[in-house]
């Protein structure tokens, strides 16, 4: 694991020890690099700050830096999951009508290689003369998920807060996983992602963000867990200008798409939710609204649907 | 010096009329023309250019696998959907004829069949170099080959993987041994025999065999080690494929989705290991010039069970496709069609027919188990078998629960790029060059059994 990766107590621990001592405290590179050497001198100003211990401290204001991004999580507390959670998704189909930006902003923000799509919209029709509608797929983060069952080097975990991720580090590429998964829902970097800066190749892989994706090893939607920590929302659920996808807690009760929020029991249970092929045994944590009283018609998303046959 | 003669090894002149087959055989096998026939045999201009031509494709094969390593699995025409390919049933299929060690060596043996032991070494190290290249072609599989070592960090013990990398590594010890042991009475008729007492094969067998003195007591403790080891073989055996069939069945998928894949896959590989010996025992037979010990009774009895091996194959087959294409669950309907009128088509019947049903025809007929037609058939049913592991790994995957979607369209098909083939045709080529190269330095025919067992006949 390289230095940057520190735990995220460690890094809280480095930030009091340096607004305490002020000295040139551990030679690790943290954020806070820099700070105790000669050049900094104190300015005077003094601002109060509060500890982890609950404490009030005062930190001259030359020695705060911003830090632009918080460090990854280390991979034991990211295979752990965040505490109290239990992560769910509500995929309102009666609102979807293709439009994938979805798809588009789950790729972008996972740098996902251009031949792959986490997250998948289907034209799905379950008989002759039912009518047809749009479903998209992500990963459905069972609760009995079969990938994990399968996976013989622990690549693949469930964790705490339901959610289902991939150590692209440990993973051999056996790809039994994909076959395992009923939902198809897991892809192959074939090949290194053609989207990868050279930046972000260089970053320390973390199972929180799937970032960066590795050549040999599968990946799949990850429910953004790194946005779940800063208490925003999976980047396809804001992406969504019909707010077709409710992300919330099941503990909390409550799902949201950014716009609407509801209660979560209510919602399935009003709108008759369902899951996809739980007859399997797989209890999913995605959960479905039935594509009754639509805002669209099928037809409007054949637009922006360009399969080759 | 060392001692040219034991206990076994009496120059006791045998009958003038060995019966063989209800035949009166020409020969006359003494001791000294069954060391003479069956010692190894330096290679022939026929066996440079095989051996030639063995390298030849291992190297290519090699070349292909060093292209996958630098640009990753991207050179194959796997793809998300079509996830596993001919690497995987190559794998199966190499499983699948290792199981024939056991069934030669062991099961007869433990039956009390006694016309096997001159098939016995060719069966064994047909299992060896088989579940060898197994392991190597799983690794060629695999995306991040050089974190194998995770499987022993991480290993959970969970995953069929798992069990399969602890059943097939057993078994490959198993087989080893069993190939060995037995060897060890003909290593010292190899160390007497070899006429300069030096040289590199020399060398190889002292190493390996020069602690036999050929005492009652060896002879008794590798008969018991033999017998513990043709026990243990069977369950461990019964294990390996049945394991490697869980790695299709554990999973929900349409074709794979069936608690009858272990006796399924067991009965596949039975037959394709009887083919497989069928087609060794008439080459070696041929260039080694060995028609007094693998004679036309071999063959007979060979076919025989190549028949009811197939019988039992087929019926296997009846099972896993006739039950589901009686419902047509609709999510296994796009699978089977595929398979009988479908794309799969001409392959699926190629392997039912070719594979299974017309060797069957030939060898029911006693002229079918002459020779050279229970060497077409044991081709055909050795084809037919490696085109079936592909028919049962592929199109499953190729016909997923959702729709194939969101995808560039070479993900909705399969054909193996150059690599791939490349690759699969180089192990295939890689486990014909152990098996030569082992018969180049070791009989493939026991001597030592084979001289015990003409003792036995004369004395009767």
């Amino acid at each position: 694991m390289d230095t940057n990766n520190t735990s995220r107590k460690e890094f809280l621990a480095t930030l009091v020890a340096t607004g305490l001592t002020l000295a040139g405290c551990s030679a690790k590179k943290t954020p806070f690099d820099g700070i105790g050497d000669e050049h900094t001198k104190p300015s005077g100003e003094k601002v109060k700050l509060l500890s982890v211990d609950g404490e009030v401290i005062e930190v001259d204001k030359a020695f705060l830096k911003p830090v632009p991004e918080m460090p990854a999580v280390s991979n034991s507390e990211a295979r752990i999951g965040i505490a109290g959670k239990k992560f769910v998704m509500v995929i309102d189909l009666s609102r979807c009508k293709n439009l994938k930006k979805c798809q588009e902003a789950c790729n972008h923000m996972h740098h996902v290689h251009s031949e792959l799509n986490w997250l998948k919209v289907y034209p799905m029709q379950e008989g002759e003369h039912t009518a047809p509608y749009w479903q998209p797929t992500t990963c459905m983060h069972c609760d009995h998920p079969p990938c994990v069952k399968v996976c013989p080097v622990d690549a693949t975990f469930k964790r705490q807060d339901g959610i289902v991720l991939i150590d692209s580090d440990r993973c051999i590429g056996c790809r039994f996983c994909m076959a395992a998964c009923p939902y198809s829902i897991r892809v192959f970097n074939w090949e290194k992602p053609d989207t990868l800066s050279k930046e972000l190749c260089e970053q320390p892989y973390s199972c929180e963000t799937s970032m960066p994706q590795k050549v040999g090893t599968v990946g799949k939607c990850d429910f953004c867990p790194d946005m779940a920590r800063k208490n925003e929302l999976p980047h396809c659920v804001a992406a969504c200008p019909n707010g077709t996808f409710f992300f919330g807690d099941v503990n909390q009760d409550s799902v949201t798409n950014g716009a609407e929020t509801f209660r979560f029991t209510d919602l399935i249970r009003d709108k008759s939710g369902y899951q996809l092929m739980d007859d399997l045994g797989t209890h999913p944590s995605v959960y479905y609204l039935p594509p009754v009283a639509r805002n669209f018609p099928f037809e409007k998303g054949l637009e922006n649907d360009h399969e080759k046959i | 010096m060392e001692k040219t003669t034991s206990i076994n090894i009496e120059q006791i002149p045998v009958g003038p009329k060995v019966k063989l087959n209800g035949k009166p055989a020409q020969v006359v096998l003494t001791d000294e023309k069954i060391i003479k026939d069956l010692l190894p045999q330096k290679f022939g201009k026929k066996g440079m250019l095989w051996v030639g031509f063995l390298l030849l494709v291992c190297a290519i094969g090699l070349f292909a696998y060093i292209r996958q390593l630098k640009y990753g699995l991207i050179v194959t025409n796997m793809r998300d959907y079509a996830s596993w390919g001919i690497y995987i049933s190559n794998f199966v299929f190499f499983v699948a004829i290792s199981l024939v060690g056991s069934l030669i060596t062991a099961v007869l043996r433990l039956t009390g069949v006694h016309w096997s032991t001159p098939l016995t070494r060719i069966a064994e190290i047909i299992a060896v170099a088989a579940i060898t290249f197994a392991a190597i072609i799983i690794i060629v599989d695999m995306g991040r080959p050089e974190r194998f070592y995770n499987l022993g960090l991480y290993g959970r013990l969970q995953s069929p993987i798992i069990w399969d990398v602890v059943v097939i590594t057993t078994y490959f010890f198993i087989s080893l041994i069993l190939l060995y042991i037995p060897l060890l009475p003909d290593m010292k008729i190899l160390l007497a025999n070899d006429p300069e007492k030096k040289g590199f094969f020399y060398r190889i067998y002292k190493f390996l065999g020069s602690f036999w003195k050929g005492t009652l007591l060896q002879f008794r403790i590798s008969k018991k080690a033999i017998n513990i080891l043709c026990i243990t073989i069977v369950p461990v055996a019964f294990s390996i494929h049945t394991v490697t069939s869980w790695l299709f069945a554990t999973t929900y998928r349409p074709g794979w989705d069936s608690t009858n894949f272990g006796a399924y896959f067991i009965s596949g590989a039975f037959l394709v290991g009887s083919g497989g010996v069928a087609v060794a025992m008439y080459v070696f037979r041929k260039f080694y010039k060995l028609e007094n010990y693998i004679t036309d009774l071999h063959f007979d009895k060979m076919g025989r069970i190549v028949v009811m091996l197939g019988m039992l194959y087929l019926y296997f087959n009846i099972n896993e496709y006739m039950v589901p294409a009686f419902k047509m669950k609709k999510s296994e309907e796009a699978h089977l069609m595929g398979l009988f009128t479908g794309e799969f088509a001409p392959v699926f019947w190629t392997a039912i027919f070719g594979g299974m049903i017309l060797p069957m025809i030939i060898l029911l007929f006693k002229r079918g188990r002459k020779p050279f037609p229970m060497f077409v058939a044991g081709s055909m049913v050795v084809v037919g078998a490696w085109l079936k592991r592909y028919l049962i790994v592929t199109p499953t995957l190729l016909h997923p629960f959702l729709p194939m979607h969101n995808v560039p369209a070479s993900y909705k098909h399969y054909f193996p790029s150059w690599e791939e083939w490349a690759i699969a045709f180089g192990s295939l080529a890689g486990a014909l060059l152990i098996i030569t190269i082992f018969a180049r330095i070791f009989p493939i025919i026991p001597i030592q059994e084979t001289i015990t067992e003409q003792h036995e006949k004369n004395n009767k």
